[in-house]
């Protein structure tokens, strides 16, 4: 795709002004050091969530009541919900982003430094207000991440208010870092790299970008409108006013379901980085990828509905949101196809980068056709609130976007930290999640598909046995990702000295610098054919 | 494509204190806003004063955060590359702000077309209304709601017109003072950038005086009903964007007397011109949903 032409050799001319101690963290402008902290800031808040997910298994291990109470477990479904989507997933993608852009299109730095560290500093207090909440009087917050009114505002607890304004800076964060992404890939390209010469890495995260843009704001307008309906006296979300609860959730869906490609898009553009480098071909119709990008980041604006099937709208409302969203199987069909072209007659090998990879595309289709039976609204009516979709989800967050990460972790690991990670770990946290993550989620169809509702502590008797083994999983799964954490502390304090370009068959601008990669690099940008 | 010339300044600041003292600041803010707003009923607490101390904190960032970029603009250390970085960075939170208003007038719409329709009885929603409200009648402005709650319409006529009149006189005045600082006539901008803090000051003013003859005279409030909800929300944030517009023109006078900005280097005053426009558009808008309509 892109070949450098003047490439090492002029990444250090700069000398630099690195602070020491933790003022270089705090008050740092580099690229390479904001990514560093979002990924941990990411990692950290991955086991955050991951406990309170622990929390909610054991509870469901056996029907009954016996560990927690049941407002405590709805305060640990909406935590669990909120930490993972705004707290692990968007913020391991910036991290990212971060760390490769500049290097992918040959850019000194973000193009808003200052603002970047921003948009970083203020998450960890978002994630403050929030989980201090569920220590405040009467708990945090219990109405599930999609914060439906009136369980929102008319029942809900004191802490609402904080969950609000904790919600605002999240939202900020995230409009200022999409704004430094789309700002950067626009205007500090190296010459000659055009658009369609961009990485799909690159790709991914420019339209990304632009849906943050679009919708982070739409969230913050549905957050206020909760808050003043809950101390302000006005009635948005509350018939007796003239406002409408349904109201509230085409509100949250419009931003909701763009919301769901944010943490989806940068993962196609991961695996499609890293499936080209281990089947060592090029990636099988790269324009192909972009279109079915756009496509699909359009087609997010106009299927929100999808997710109120049972709320009574009217039937041509129903029909147009049902074959909207089943107009997203075609690009998305698109991707898999090409990811599998890609491998066809590849001569593979299989590093734990690679495996990642390959679980993604396995285990992201099934959640895929998961969600192509939830887009159809008559068999929506049976599925709606049930574990399937549940299972759903997981599927396309854990064994997608989450795995998509892990893949991207261990593939830029060697740049980042200049040494090669332990592979054989590697493996072994790869076999030990895979095997765990599906027995997690996959037995959750089953649960949906015979009626067990989701987000409740307790439940019937027949459902027993599938949620013992979903909890053994559960446990499982968590304690594999502990394994990763070892690994990187590893390989951050040594292991076999990588070099420029570790990997054979791997293309792109950050394989010419040094590893690990110099604290600036590309000063002077290269040239692109 | 620009050559590789123009690539070799591309000014990347070194480590800057500014932002964690902002990130400090949100952090009192939303604490102590949301410990305000969470005692609003018995006004205990000192959230309030949380509030004020991260708004204080905050101005003071910006203040010390904008004087560092403006020292490093007036020290040249900005290329044209890094000023077109700053211009789609402010293009794209301006349309950051439209998403904002659009969620907004989203309710607005969704409430005229459907709740109020639907909760009169509309679509195949009659067994609803002669269950829930069968004396409910659906109109536009809303003036009773469903559970009794009365008040009286805001009329385009008046306060709101002179409004939009002003407001649009605004962007016209800014544009020429945007032409006068292109030609380098440094009298004219003056004048011109003067004119519309004045507008956007008048333009306040009535505003206040609007929202003060709504709370005491028409018992128009923020909780009568969908219809003084939209209404207050919409114009209140819209009010809250024009004072914002204001202080930055303020700024921008300010910089205009001590001689900052040429004909060919002036984001700020850009920005500040674009932010201008962008609430003006979001005034032309409302006036039509809110205020006629």
């Amino acid at each position: 795709m892109t070949t450098a032409t003047d490439t090492m050799d002029h990444h250090d001319d700069h000398h630099d002004h690195k602070m020491t101690g933790i003022k270089r963290w705090l008050y740092t402008t580099n690229h390479k050091d904001i990514g560093t902290l979002y990924l941990w800031f990411s990692f950290i808040m991955l086991l955050t969530g991951g406990a309170m997910a622990m929390v909610i298994r054991a509870e469901l291990f056996q029907p009954g009541l016996q560990i927690i109470e049941p407002d405590f477990f709805n305060q640990m479904t909406t935590v669990h919900g909120l930490i993972m989507v705004f707290g692990a997933i968007m913020p391991a993608f910036t991290g990212l982003a971060n760390w490769m852009l500049p290097m992918m299109i040959g850019a000194p730095d973000m193009a808003l430094p200052r603002l970047n560290n921003w948009s970083f500093w203020i998450l960890p207090f978002a994630f403050g207000i929030l989980l201090s909440s569920l220590f405040m009087e009467g708990g945090g917050p219990n109405f599930g991440w999609t914060f439906y009114a009136p369980l929102s505002t008319t029942y809900s607890n004191g802490s609402t208010a904080f969950f609000v304004f904790a919600v605002h800076i999240m939202g900020i964060s995230s409009i200022m870092g999409a704004i430094n992404i789309v700002v950067t890939i626009m205007n500090l390209r190296a010459p000659g790299m055009t658009y369609m010469k961009m990485p799909l890495f690159v790709w991914t995260f420019f339209i990304t970008a632009y849906l943050l843009i679009a919708v982070m704001p739409v969230l913050a307008g549905t957050v206020t409108m909760v808050l003043t309906d809950t101390y302000f006296g006005t009635s948005f979300f509350n018939a007796a006013g003239g406002g409408d609860p349904v109201m509230f959730q085409h509100i949250f869906w419009f931003f909701g379901h763009p919301e769901v490609y944010i943490m989806i898009l940068p993962a196609f553009g991961i695996v499609s980085t890293i499936i080209p480098t281990f089947a060592r071909k090029k990636l099988f119709g790269y324009s192909s990828m972009v279109y079915a990008t756009s496509s699909i980041a359009f087609l997010s604006f106009i299927v929100w509905a999808h997710h109120m099937f049972t709320t009574g709208m009217p039937l041509a409302g129903e029909l147009f949101f049902m074959y909207c969203t089943m107009l997203i199987a075609v690009p998305t069909g698109v991707k898999v196809f090409n990811w599998v072209a890609t491998m066809w007659k590849g001569s593979m090998t299989f590093e734990t980068p690679m495996l990642f990879s390959i679980a993604f595309v396995i285990l992201f289709t099934i959640g895929g056709f998961s969600g192509l039976m939830l887009a159809m609204t008559p068999v929506d009516f049976q599925y709606h609130d049930t574990y399937f979709v549940v299972a759903h989800f997981h599927y396309v967050l854990v064994t997608g976007s989450l795995f998509s990460i892990y893949a991207a972790a261990y593939y830029w690991l060697p740049k980042w930290t200049g040494n090669m990670y332990d592979e054989k770990l590697g493996k072994f946290h790869f076999w030990c999640s895979l095997i765990s993550v599906n027995l997690l989620f996959f037995p959750m169809h089953f649960l949906g598909l015979a009626g067990m509702p989701r987000r409740i502590p307790d439940y019937a008797l027949q459902f027993a046995d599938f949620n013992k083994w979903v909890s053994i999983g559960g446990f499982a799964f968590g304690l594999s990702q502990l394994i990763f954490l070892v690994l990187v502390i590893k390989c951050i304090k040594g292991g076999k000295k990588a070099s420029a370009n570790p990997w054979d068959a791997s293309e792109g601008l950050e394989w010419t610098v040094a590893s690990p990669a110099p604290y600036h690099t590309f000063s002077t940008p290269p040239e692109i054919k | 494509m620009t050559t590789t010339k123009e690539y070799e300044s591309y000014y990347v600041p070194d480590s800057s204190h500014w932002p964690i003292v902002g990130a400090v600041a949100l952090f009192l803010i939303a604490v102590g806003a949301g410990n305000y707003v969470a005692n609003l009923d018995t006004g205990e607490g000192i959230g309030g004063w949380v509030l004020l101390a991260g708004i204080a904190l905050i101005i003071y960032m910006v203040v010390g955060w904008f004087s560092n970029v403006i020292n490093e603009s007036m020290a040249g250390k900005y290329s044209a590359q890094m000023d077109n970085s700053f211009r789609q960075g402010m293009s794209w939170f301006i349309f950051s702000e439209v998403m904002f208003f659009a969620a907004f007038f989203g309710a607005l719409l969704y409430a005229r077309m459907f709740s109020v329709p639907w909760l009169g009885g509309a679509g195949n929603n009659l067994e609803t209304f002669q269950v829930l409200w069968p004396e409910f009648l659906a109109a536009w402005p809303l003036t009773t709601t469903p559970d009794g709650t009365t008040t009286e319409a805001m009329p385009w006529t008046g306060l709101p017109l002179y409004n939009t009149i002003l407001l649009m006189t605004s962007s016209i005045t800014a544009h020429f003072a945007h032409v006068a600082l292109e030609n380098n006539k440094r009298g004219a901008l003056k004048l011109w950038l003067g004119f519309t803090i004045l507008l956007g000051l008048a333009f306040l003013v009535l505003q206040v005086e609007e929202y003060i003859h709504a709370y005491s005279a028409m018992g128009l409030t923020l909780a009568s009903g969908i219809y003084g909800n939209t209404f207050f929300m919409l114009t209140g944030f819209h009010g809250m964007h024009v004072t914002l517009g204001t202080i930055m023109l303020i700024v921008m006078f300010f910089r205009v007397l001590k001689g900052h900005f040429t004909p060919e280097h002036h984001f700020a005053f850009q920005a500040a011109s674009w932010y201008w426009h962008f609430v003006d558009v979001v005034w032309v808008l409302l006036f039509l949903f809110v205020y006629i309509l």
